[in-house]
């Protein structure tokens, strides 16, 4: 569909809907194309080419509220779906806030281009998406013998979407997205340890090579060799940036404005208040070209904007949508991240274990969760122990447990690492006085 | 429904899909595949006492598969017509490179199982009949305890129309039917905020939230919650861990399950891998994956691959039995498949999954596993898992417990991660008791980014040793 055609299905929603009885109306329309080729024992596992598109209508009457989604575009089965959507509606309690954003909250402009499209994605022929795998397959299989699996992976997809508020907003949104990945599994007595290293980007030339993806995710599961847990205790704990990726989800998800309402999050009354240590500072930035998670608008068409998060430590604000700020009678300011950006320390990874000279390095979170009502975490991890300024041995079948209230204040440093594949620039992290749960 | 109701439903006749069979065959295809799937959701929520949201979602497409050895070719369309398919089984054919085509055979009706059979489709339930669930529920819950400052409940169906057929002449359908109500509540006391929830899901009909089980999911979501004030954490460290009867299954679809699962076998990732035929745990611990337990979360009639589901031994008297195959994996290790091919939608390719995993009855009693603990947990409700299946590292999050001293039950514990290592702790599994329980709850398994719904079962089992999280 081009944008024409889209819109011409939005309109014939929007005008079913009101005509039907809705009284405001928000549709999405998406689209997408996509491959994904897996290379596994010297051949192609696994090529999936697809095609997919989706509508999602969202109705209010009378202050009643619900949401619709189908990828069924023909127009007789709209006119169904709108109908029976409508209908619905009308049996749902009214609530007086829920109506579409104020106007005043769209973006006055939808000219600025954050640069999210790979112009090259048309060029990208079968053959070189199965060299890339087969190159990662082969470097990473070439690292040891002790290896026993690789599986290489390569993705491209291609999507656009169109987003029309009955009271005035309309905007288009369309980008690419590449990713390759190596999954590596080693021999080791009867265990058999795995790593994995990834890379996304909305550009096809920002993807590292096979050099990078096969090696890094090689050595990662052969370093793994001899896995073993130790003694419970304290220790000093620092967290690979993209591993981190876990404990910014556990400090970020409180911070949303339906926790807030909902007496679901431990951060409430917290605005201006310590919530990290003072090194830690967050900015969301939705404007940086060819970010992962740059947007003008948000999933309600609220304009985005460059915030602070986290000021040296200080909660600044909440991710506030439109319903539930009504609700907290706050002013909405977008109910999600874009991009993340941390303040980074000056030293590396290396150059910190070296400094510190003893503690865990944690390479991976395996499973756990957080209670984001109380603060209360506990993650199964695995990494290394490091003494002296050297890793010393690999390490899993840990725990780490604790309250996220006091976790954060035990932040000490930041490595000068920002993770550059996730929408969340995440450093490497480290922490002191950390509880680990072993034999 | 019979045969002829799922061609009219996709508005396809067999020999259409015959065509697009011998599309698939084009290049040199072993084998093809069509898979096509209408689902269909509904969900309507509480929240602040009323009922002021619904959503629902319809997905409609046709996948199709074309295997060549062992490899994959898969594409799929969201659109049902003779040339948009054609279109997507000329692209599953890629995977193969050659002029030689082999032929489809005829297509012959295979008539499914029926472990789930309701009264009502869901399409016929209107909204207005599911409201006041939520509504009871609602006054339930705040009347059940004064502590309880917001109940949040929801109400989900959904229906799965599915008609598969296949190169080797094998055309089937299956009718599933899903139904779940949750809530979740938050408690303060002394400004001490908890949240805590119960839910209960299964291939059933309206009819399955009697009276009864509405009480029950007030009752249980603000049990669960208020008993968490006086929670503690353990401490650190390894330990004997008793498991209650019912969702602690958890710990064998962590532990065991996944590493089971014949792709990771065949690609020889598993810890498992090399294990068929050794003994692996005490004798009475045998341990199950089955699809035909009647209206239970994962049950199938078929799996997505056509066959026909079945109860597989996984462990039978501490000898391990057989993996969970699919079409891929069946064909690797020469067995016939165990009905475990599944997927999450017409839109991803069946990988060998679990249904329903569950240890069968021991010998022992509960108060006497209770009895038996020197110093330890025993874990009541849990959140979520996950596993390393090459290492066999496996996790579960305990949301509720109780710590045990000297035999006895002392005061309750919260949120902490269990990890212990697969083979390891089957080889710990020293207690097994007699009181077997199905988990009630909605619980979706995820896997290669697929989620499938599954559930679990459990008796009471001791553990003699694992690793808790605490301080």
């Amino acid at each position: 569909m081009n944008n024409s055609e889209k819109e011409s299905i939005a309109a014939f929603v929007i005008e079913l809907a009101k005509k039907n009885g809705a009284d405001e109306v928000a549709v999405n329309l998406g689209e997408e194309s996509e491959v994904g080729i897996q290379f596994r024992d010297g051949e192609i596992e696994q090529l999936q080419e697809s095609q997919q598109s989706s509508l999602s209508v969202s109705i209010y009457y009378q202050h009643k509220y619900s949401s619709h989604s189908t990828n069924n575009l023909s127009r007789t089965a709209l006119k169904e779906f709108i109908e029976k959507a409508v209908r619905a509606t009308r049996f749902l309690t009214a609530d007086k806030f829920r109506e579409l954003p104020n106007p005043k909250y769209y973006p006055s402009s939808l000219d600025l281009d954050l640069n999210l499209f790979d112009p090259t994605f048309d060029q990208v022929k079968t053959e070189d998406r199965i060299k890339l795998v087969k190159e990662i397959y082969e470097t990473s299989k070439s690292e040891s013998d002790k290896i026993i699996s690789v599986a290489a992976g390569y993705g491209d997809t291609i999507f656009s979407s169109l987003k029309v508020h009955s009271n005035g907003f309309l905007g288009h949104n369309q980008g690419t997205l590449f990713s390759a990945s190596a999954e590596v599994t080693v021999k080791d007595n009867d265990s058999r340890p795995e790593d994995w290293y990834s890379a996304q980007s909305r550009f096809k030339h920002k993807i590292p090579g096979a050099e990078i993806i096969g090696k890094k995710a090689a050595q990662g599961a052969l370093k793994k060799i001899g896995q073993t847990k130790i003694k419970s205790g304290t220790y000093n704990m620092l967290v690979e940036n993209r591993a981190a990726m876990r404990l910014i989800s556990m400090l970020i998800s409180p911070m949303s404005a339906s926790a807030i309402q909902q007496k679901s999050s431990y951060m409430d009354g917290l605005i201006g208040k310590a919530i990290t240590s003072e090194i830690l500072t967050i900015t969301d930035n939705p404007f940086i070209p060819g970010a992962l998670g740059s947007k003008i608008f948000d999933g309600e068409g609220i304009a985005t904007k460059q915030r602070s998060i986290i000021d040296k430590g200080i909660l600044q604000q909440y991710f506030i949508d439109n319903y539930y700020g009504k609700k907290l009678g706050m002013e909405a300011n977008g109910g999600s991240s874009s991009n993340l950006l941390f303040s980074i320390g000056n030293q590396s990874i290396n150059e910190i274990v070296t400094e510190i000279n003893q503690g865990i390095l944690i390479t991976g979170f395996n499973g756990g969760n957080s209670n984001s009502t109380t603060g209360d975490f506990s993650f199964g991890i695995s990494g290394f122990l490091f003494e002296n300024g050297q890793i010393i041995k690999p390490i899993n079948e840990m725990n780490i447990s604790g309250n996220a209230k006091s976790f954060w204040t035990n932040l000490i440093r930041l490595g000068n690492d920002p993770y550059a594949y996730s929408k969340w620039q995440v450093p490497s992290l480290l922490f002191k006085d950390i509880a680990f749960s072993g034999s | 429904m019979i045969l002829n109701d799922y061609l009219q439903h996709f508005e396809v006749n067999q020999e259409l899909i015959r065509q697009v069979i011998l599309e698939g065959l084009s290049k040199g295809g072993d084998y093809c595949d069509v898979f096509f799937q209408n689902s269909i959701s509904d969900y309507i929520g509480l929240e602040d006492n009323e009922v002021n949201r619904a959503y629902s979602n319809i997905d409609l497409g046709v996948g199709i598969r074309v295997i060549k050895g062992y490899q994959t070719g898969y594409s799929f369309t969201e659109i049902i017509s003779p040339e948009t398919m054609k279109k997507a089984a000329r692209t599953a054919a890629n995977i193969a490179n050659s002029n030689q085509s082999i032929d489809a055979q005829a297509l012959s009706e295979h008539k499914p199982a029926e472990y789930y059979k309701i009264n009502t489709p869901w399409e016929k339930i209107g909204i207005e009949e599911k409201i006041p669930y939520l509504q009871r529920i609602n006054e339930k819950v705040f009347q059940n305890d004064s502590r309880v400052i917001k109940s949040n409940i929801s109400f989900n169906n959904s229906t799965s129309y599915i008609l598969f057929a296949n190169s080797e002449g094998r055309i089937t359908y299956d009718y599933q039917p899903m139904g779940q109500i949750s809530v979740s509540c938050i408690a303060e006391q002394n400004g001490q905020r908890e949240q805590n929830g119960f839910n209960l899901s299964g291939r059933r009909g309206i009819e399955f939230f009697t009276d009864e089980n509405v009480n029950r999911l007030a009752e249980e979501a603000v049990k669960r919650t208020v008993s968490l004030f006086e929670a503690v954490k353990p401490e650190a460290g390894e330990m004997e861990v008793v498991l209650s009867a019912g969702s602690s299954g958890i710990l064998l679809h962590e532990a065991i399950g996944h590493g089971m699962e014949a792709d990771f076998n065949r690609k020889n990732i598993s810890i498992f891998s090399d294990k068929i035929g050794k003994p692996v745990a005490e004798s009475f611990v045998t341990i199950v994956d089955d699809g035909t337990n009647p209206h239970v979360r994962g049950s199938i009639n078929i799996d997505d691959e056509g066959n026909d589901t079945e109860k597989t031994f996984l462990i039978e008297n501490g000898i391990m039995k057989s993996y969970l195959h699919d079409r891929l994996s069946a064909k690797f290790y020469g067995v016939k498949p165990t009905g475990s091919g599944r997927r999450e939608s017409f839109k991803h390719m069946p990988l060998p999954r679990m249904r329903n995993t569950y240890m069968l009855p021991g010998p022992h009693k509960r108060e006497d596993i209770i009895a038996s603990v020197k110093k330890g947990i025993i874990a009541e409700s849990f959140t979520n898992g996950q596993v390393m299946i090459g290492g066999g590292d496996f996790t579960f999050y305990v949301k509720f417990g109780y710590l045990i001293e000297n035999g006895k039950i002392q005061k309750p514990i919260k949120d902490i991660n269990i990890i212990g290592n697969g083979p390891e702790v089957l080889k710990n599994i020293v207690m097994v008791a007699d009181d077997f329980k199905m988990t009630e709850g909605g619980w979706t398994c995820g896997k290669d980014g697929q989620g499938v719904p599954v559930s679990m079962g459990l008796p009471t089992v001791k553990v003699s040793k694992i690793t808790v999280g605490g301080y």
